[in-house]
């Protein structure tokens, strides 16, 4: 009866695999713990030259994003994925837009304003 | 199964304009998807703010004094962890099993919610120094991106518990598995936004 209802309301393709599913969680486990254990000692060590570390960490995170997009979420190359990873790339381009877009034009700014003492001995000669 | 039914499951045999509608899990896949990119775009104009304000501290307390790394580890620990558990509990949903269902997303409940004490014990005792976000720009920065991501698994945890009472009053007919298979997708989506806050906020304090 169950089966029956059950079988009713899926549509043809909609049966999912889960063995192998559930080894892409494991590995996408494994993967994650690597690389967050890896951030975690990239942060604190002194082996790495130090002005590489941001770079480092930065290398690590946007890694583990794509271990979780993959593993995880299970973005693919498959055809009815395509929309999903249309709509991933432009997501990821608006985001980088408003990350660095607003980091550059507020160092420009910062860079463009007059030091803080200066600034104050403008506003006492007036 | 015969040959032009291999054909037809594997997808080679018809293009991808003549297959018909798409079936509704892809597409409510879509939607939610859609939704969740654009929860990432606010997330991402907070970390923008973060990045530009980090070091607004207005005399008060820096980030390297604030935070604890062994905390954030056991944070990004049971949240990690949280996501896996979830990934095996959308499995169970997915064959109908309702036991192993009910197992597995008590465990990701239980691990969301360890994260979200540990979180707000951190906040208490960030005000109990004086340390709110009222102090500078950098705490209300702060204070902001990591509540809202705070927030959100809030929300997640609301959510799973109307989709477990789903699942007691009605078992699991399509509808209530594709509801589960967006609140997986929600809840690593979550994941996700955790590593930039742990790499950025929480690391890129002690560089």
């Amino acid at each position: 009866m169950s089966t029956e209802i059950e079988a009713q309301g899926k549509s043809p393709g909609a049966h999912v695999h889960t063995h192998g599913v559930r080894r892409s969680y494991l590995i996408g486990l494994g993967y994650a713990v690597v690389l967050t254990l890896a951030s975690f000692w990239a942060s604190s060590t002194n082996v790495i030259y130090p002005p590489g570390i941001p770079i480092l960490l930065g290398v690590l995170a946007i890694a583990q994003m794509g271990v979780h997009l993959v593993f995880f979420l299970h973005i693919s190359s498959a055809p009815d994925q395509t929309n999903n990873i249309l709509a991933l790339a432009f997501g990821i381009f608006v985001v980088g837009l408003l990350v660095f877009g607003s980091m550059i034009i507020m160092a420009n700014l910062n860079h463009n304003m007059l030091p803080m003492d200066r600034l104050m001995h403008l506003q006492m000669q007036r | 199964m015969s040959a032009g039914e291999q054909a037809l499951a594997s997808g080679d045999a018809v293009p991808l304009s003549l297959r018909g509608p798409a079936p509704t899990r892809v597409i409510a896949g879509y939607g939610f998807w859609l939704f969740l990119l654009s929860d990432i775009i606010i997330f991402a104009a907070l970390f923008a703010a973060y990045a530009v304000l980090s070091g607004e501290t207005a005399g008060g307390p820096t980030a390297a004094d604030l935070f604890d790394k062994k905390h954030v580890l056991i944070e990004t620990a049971c949240l990690l962890a949280s996501s896996v558990t979830c990934g095996f509990g959308s499995l169970a949903v997915q064959s109908g099993d309702r036991t192993s269902t009910y197992f597995w997303m008590a465990i990701t409940f239980i691990l969301g919610a360890t994260f979200l004490c540990l979180e707000v014990s951190e906040f208490g005792h960030m005000l109990s120094i004086g340390a709110g976000p009222s102090r500078s720009a950098f705490l209300s920065a702060f204070f902001t991106l990591v509540g809202t991501h705070g927030l959100h698994v809030t929300i997640g945890l609301c959510w799973l518990i109307v989709m477990l009472l789903q699942v007691a009053t009605l078992g699991f007919p399509p509808m209530v598995s594709r509801r589960f298979f967006c609140f997986g997708l929600f809840w690593h989506a979550l994941d996700i936004v955790w590593i930039g806050v742990f790499t950025i906020v929480y690391l890129g304090a002690h560089l």
